[in-house]
């Protein structure tokens, strides 16, 4: 090599691959307002549909008459339960085993649910007449109480199956009841709590919350009558998904379906499921014969597309009396809603929900999830997080202050004290589960060195002294987090949707001028998929990330994937990603071998070529291999560059994390002001540190709305009184605290790269953090649970029941 | 229904236009001109993804109608490049300090930015915070908006831009 030549660093850094904060790709199209999302399409003679909803949580339809609605000008046609069945859609396969209605069929089981569907030649008609059609109602008794709902004497949620004795998941013990999941040793776990020195029990409840993204629901079907292919433009986290559920639900072969998700603007999980919306503009759109949209607005989003968490989880720890873990167990009532159209893997249907054992070495543990109906909204998601994984973390991180509360010991300490230890990965949980990799003690004392948590807690017990002198109204509360993730899923022994594995796809061709295109099966909302795919590709082939297109969304031309959701997209189509890459560098380098005239094995690889091993200056780079393969491959080898691979995990990853959060309470206003921030993530392999920091305050900011001031509240009449911007909290900039990010890096000894997935993680870990903050901050008077979200009133309330306002 | 007669600058071209009197700004912005850069979050004014410049001021064009804005001088998103084409330094901002993940709520963001820098040349943290409280985002934080503001504000004013340490 000459002096001119690059050193292998150099020619590493062009390639902007693994590591490198690279700037966003699709940020050019979104900052010059050129992004293009469902609610911008516009195809010529579209029609507008919208919904005529129940203002009831429960009531039998007595009558619906549409004439005043039809008869507006403008309005094409009102669909209802009725028209609906006509082509056997007024009931659809749910992705848990269940079913749901399209539009209500004799009765109505939540409120906003959807009744008849108008459609017209602009929105504004479309809404007119929606509030038209006219329906009789005779109201129901209702129940929104999960913890009511298999009462003797509960009201009757589905009639359509009140005498099912078996449900999807096995047998149900209520007409209310859908199904009983357990896991762990139940004998044991008894027996362990039987003689434990020290126990605690709080019932800790996740409330409803929804992900919320920005951008609605929406979509846009166009059905071509002559040719009979229906495409379907949608906010679609899981395109191929769609595309199959629609075909097996629409008869519509699933080859003349197209689906399309375009540039999507946040998803967050609600945009895995499968709508009425969608269903009644594709019937619209094949009864009348044009394009049909449906806009879903801001309360619709709120009250109908999908909700999340709404777990009730009466919780256990065993402990001897120095301080070591040695049981859990946990019952939990987990309300579904009217209808079981969670998106979780079909044969979870509590989801992942046993990682509840977190990052601690319990001996023994056991869970039981009872799942029940009631007069709320369907479609539980995991929302930024894998299936019931938050749910399982907040239980825990909160369990483990209340017990370290009850032994007198400090919070960290007692965590530190039953980490599993570095020695022991790949670990083997109680519940079977085999966490990949960790270093859990180095990333806790990195964060507990970084905050200076002795000098916080001194500063604590000043603080309490000079409160209980009367001196201060405010208490200081340190909250400390440590989770464990279980993301990637999944492997297909034991995740699959509708009997689909759920693997993920990634097709790459490299074209003769050495740039390309990858394709994937999974659908960025945000996440920068565009950006890390092609830094994965990088560094795998040697080509700058620049010349690396990025194409998902697209059901025609990408291989079939499972889509985007609990944080699987790096672990799984990551995997698959670099997997294409490893078969084109095969290939490549036999051309190369055959240019060079040595044996495949006297070369090797150098940041971005082949070259001869002992000779450095005899070397094919990847792009004048790219131009061979089109023109000088070796006798019998076929020509082209390109490769596919469909990667089935052989494990989930397991991210994990230490956060801790310092806040202070005024105790006379509830008002909690967040002082300090700091999230440690271990995602493995990092990708792009500048966007797992992006994804990491949007994820922190996320949990801190669902901590202090989230919940999706009913009223006792099933009224669901937080169904808008009002009511419903989403942090502005100037509530949202700054954040403080770190690492550590413990790659997935069974990931190609790896990388174990991060996006989800603050969600996970933040919302323990802060509500373990709030309650450590009234700890020390004797409170060990206060229940979330923790907000002004709930945080005064807490207050005035310890006797604080004099 | 009737229509009226409208006309009004977008983006430094005239408009002339029928609306229905109910018509809102925003759907005529995005359905009557395909200028879909204005998204709808939430059709209650708490969101500001719709968010334009009017007159002068930020408004939430989900909560005004289009004949109120009969005669004014509109700007959207689409009109903040610069007039050689070069990116506005608060486009090139949140690009260079990740203010943005999915997108949608951008095109107001920067544009209530704009005005946010209009009305001051160098904002503080605080009162930049303040200033785009009126605009929801879900996924980044904000963290990083303020930083593509400041980057912004720091360039227009001429100055090195310094990120604060974390």
């Amino acid at each position: 090599m000459n002096d001119m030549t690059p050193t292998s660093a150099e020619r590493a850094a062009k390639l902007e691959g693994l590591g490198c904060k690279r700037k966003r790709v699709e940020d050019v199209r979104f900052i010059q307002g050129k992004g293009n999302y469902v609610d911008d399409i516009k195809l010529p003679g579209m029609l507008y549909g919208d919904f005529n909803r129940s203002p009831y949580a429960h009531a039998r339809i007595t009558k619906i008459d549409t004439t005043k609605a039809a008869a507006v000008p403008g309005v094409v046609a009102v669909l209802t339960a009725e028209t609906l069945k006509t082509v056997n859609l007024a009931w659809m396969p749910t992705l848990a085993g269940d079913v749901q209605m399209v539009l209500a069929d004799g009765k109505v089981l939540f409120q906003n649910q959807e009744v008849a569907f108008v459609i017209a030649t602009d929105r504004y008609i479309a809404a007119d007449a929606a509030d038209l059609v006219e329906v009789e109602y005779e109201p129901l008794p209702v129940n929104v109480d999960p913890l009511k709902a298999m009462a003797p004497n509960a009201p009757v949620i589905r009639e359509d199956i009140k005498d099912k004795t078996e449900g999807a998941h096995g047998k149900r013990k209520h007409y209310n009841h859908i199904f009983s999941w357990a896991a762990g040793d139940k004998a044991a776990t008894d027996a362990a709590f039987a003689k434990a020195d020290v126990s605690i029990r709080e019932m800790i409840v996740y409330p409803r919350v929804h992900p919320c993204p920005l951008e609605t629901c929406q979509c846009v079907a166009s059905f071509d009558k002559i040719r009979g292919e229906l495409t379907l433009y949608g906010t679609f986290q899981a395109p191929h998904v769609i595309r199959t559920v629609g075909s097996l639900i629409s008869k519509i072969p699933e080859h003349k379906i197209h689906v399309i998700a375009p540039d999507i603007g946040g998803g967050f999980g609600n945009k895995v499921g499968a709508y009425s919306g969608y269903i009644c503009s594709i019937v619209a759109s094949i009864v009348t014969g044009v394009p049909v949209k449906w806009t879903e607005d801001r309360i619709e989003n709120l009250s109908t597309t999908a909700f999340a968490r709404d777990f009730y989880m009466d919780m256990e720890i065993a402990a001897t009396k120095d301080g070591k873990v040695t049981a859990m167990r946990c019952y939990t009532i987990a309300d579904h809603g009217a209808f079981d159209a969670c998106a979780n893997a079909t044969k979870w249907p509590a989801g992942l929900f046993s990682i509840i054992s977190g990052s601690y070495d319990f001996p023994t543990a056991h869970v039981l999830v009872d799942g029940v109906y009631t007069n709320k909204a369907p479609g539980g998601v995991a929302y930024r997080c894998s299936f019931r994984v938050t749910e399982a973390a907040y239980c825990i991180e909160r369990a483990m202050d209340i017990m370290a509360q009850k032994l007198g010991m400090d919070a960290a300490e007692f965590r530190m004290k039953n980490l599993i230890r570095r020695e022991q990965f790949p670990y083997t949980s109680a519940f079977g589960w085999q966490y990949d990799s960790g270093d859990y003690q180095t990333a806790m004392n990195k964060a507990i060195e970084s905050v200076n948590y002795k000098k916080l807690r001194d500063e604590q017990k000043a603080k309490r002294e000079a409160f209980k002198r009367g001196e201060t109204r405010e208490l200081m509360g340190i909250g400390v987090a440590f989770f464990t993730e279980i993301v990637g899923a999944g492997p297909s022994r034991a995740c699959d949707i509708l009997g689909i594995a759920m693997f993920d796809s990634a097709e790459i061709r490299i074209h003769p001028t050495g740039s390309g295109i990858c394709r994937l099966g999974t659908k960025s909302q945000g996440q920068g998929h565009e950006t890390t795919y092609a830094q994965i590709i990088a560094s795998e082939l040697g080509l700058a990330a620049d010349n690396i297109m990025v194409e998902e969304g697209n059901t025609d031309t990408a291989p079939y994937g499972l889509g985007t959701y609990g944080s699987r997209s790096t672990p799984v189509s990551g995997a698959a990603t670099a997997m294409a890459c490893r078969k084109i560098k095969a290939k490549a380098q036999m051309i190369a071998a055959y240019m060079l005239e040595v044996h495949d094995d006297d070369l090797e690889w150098d940041v971005d070529r082949f070259r001869v091993k002992g000779n450095p200056e005899r070397s094919k780079t990847m792009t004048e291999l790219a131009w061979a393969a089109y023109h000088e491959v070796p006798p019998g080898m076929e020509p082209g560059l390109e490769a596919v691979d469909y990667y089935d995990p052989p494990n989930f990853t397991f991210p994990f994390g230490a956060y801790i959060c310092v806040l202070d309470v005024d105790v006379d206003t509830g008002q909690v002001k967040v002082r300090r921030f700091y999230a440690l993530d271990d995602c493995g392999t990092r990708i792009n540190p500048m966007i797992i920091e992006g994804q990491i305050h949007g994820g922190l900011t996320e949990a801190f709305g669902i901590a202090m001031g989230q919940e999706l509240h009913y009223d006792e009449d099933g009224n669901i009184t937080t169904a808008s911007f009002m009511d419903y909290f989403l942090p502005t900039a100037v509530e949202t605290p700054h954040w403080e990010t770190d690492w550590t890096t413990t790659p997935s000894p069974h990931h190609p790269i790896g990388a174990k997935g991060v996006g989800e993680s603050p969600n996970v870990g933040g919302v323990p953090c802060f509500s373990n903050a709030v309650n450590d901050a009234f700890a020390f008077l004797g409170s060990t649970h206060i229940q979330m979200p923790h907000d002004h009133w709930r945080t005064w309330t807490a207050a005035e029941k310890l006797g604080l306002h004099g | 229904m009737a229509k009226s007669q409208i006309a009004m600058k977008v983006n430094g071209k005239t408009i002339d236009a029928l609306v229905e009197p109910r018509t809102l700004l925003i759907h005529f912005l995005r359905d009557d001109q395909n200028i879909t850069g204005p998204h709808i979050g939430c059709e209650t004014s708490h969101c500001g993804a719709c968010t334009v410049d009017l007159d002068g001021k930020s408004v939430k064009s989900c909560t005004v109608f289009a004949i109120q804005a009969n005669g004014g001088d509109i700007r959207t998103i689409e009109g903040m490049a610069n007039p050689d084409g070069t990116l506005h330094a608060l486009q090139e901002g949140f690009r260079e300090m990740h203010g943005l993940q999915c997108g949608f709520c951008t095109p107001g963001m920067i544009v209530r930015a704009y005005r946010l820098l209009q009305e001051n040349k160098n904002p503080s943290e605080e009162e930049i915070r303040y200033g785009i409280s009126g605009n929801l985002c879900r996924c980044t934080g904000y963290q990083n908006i303020v930083k593509a503001i400041q980057y912004a504000a720091a360039k227009l004013n001429g100055v090195a831009f310094q990120e604060a340490a974390e």
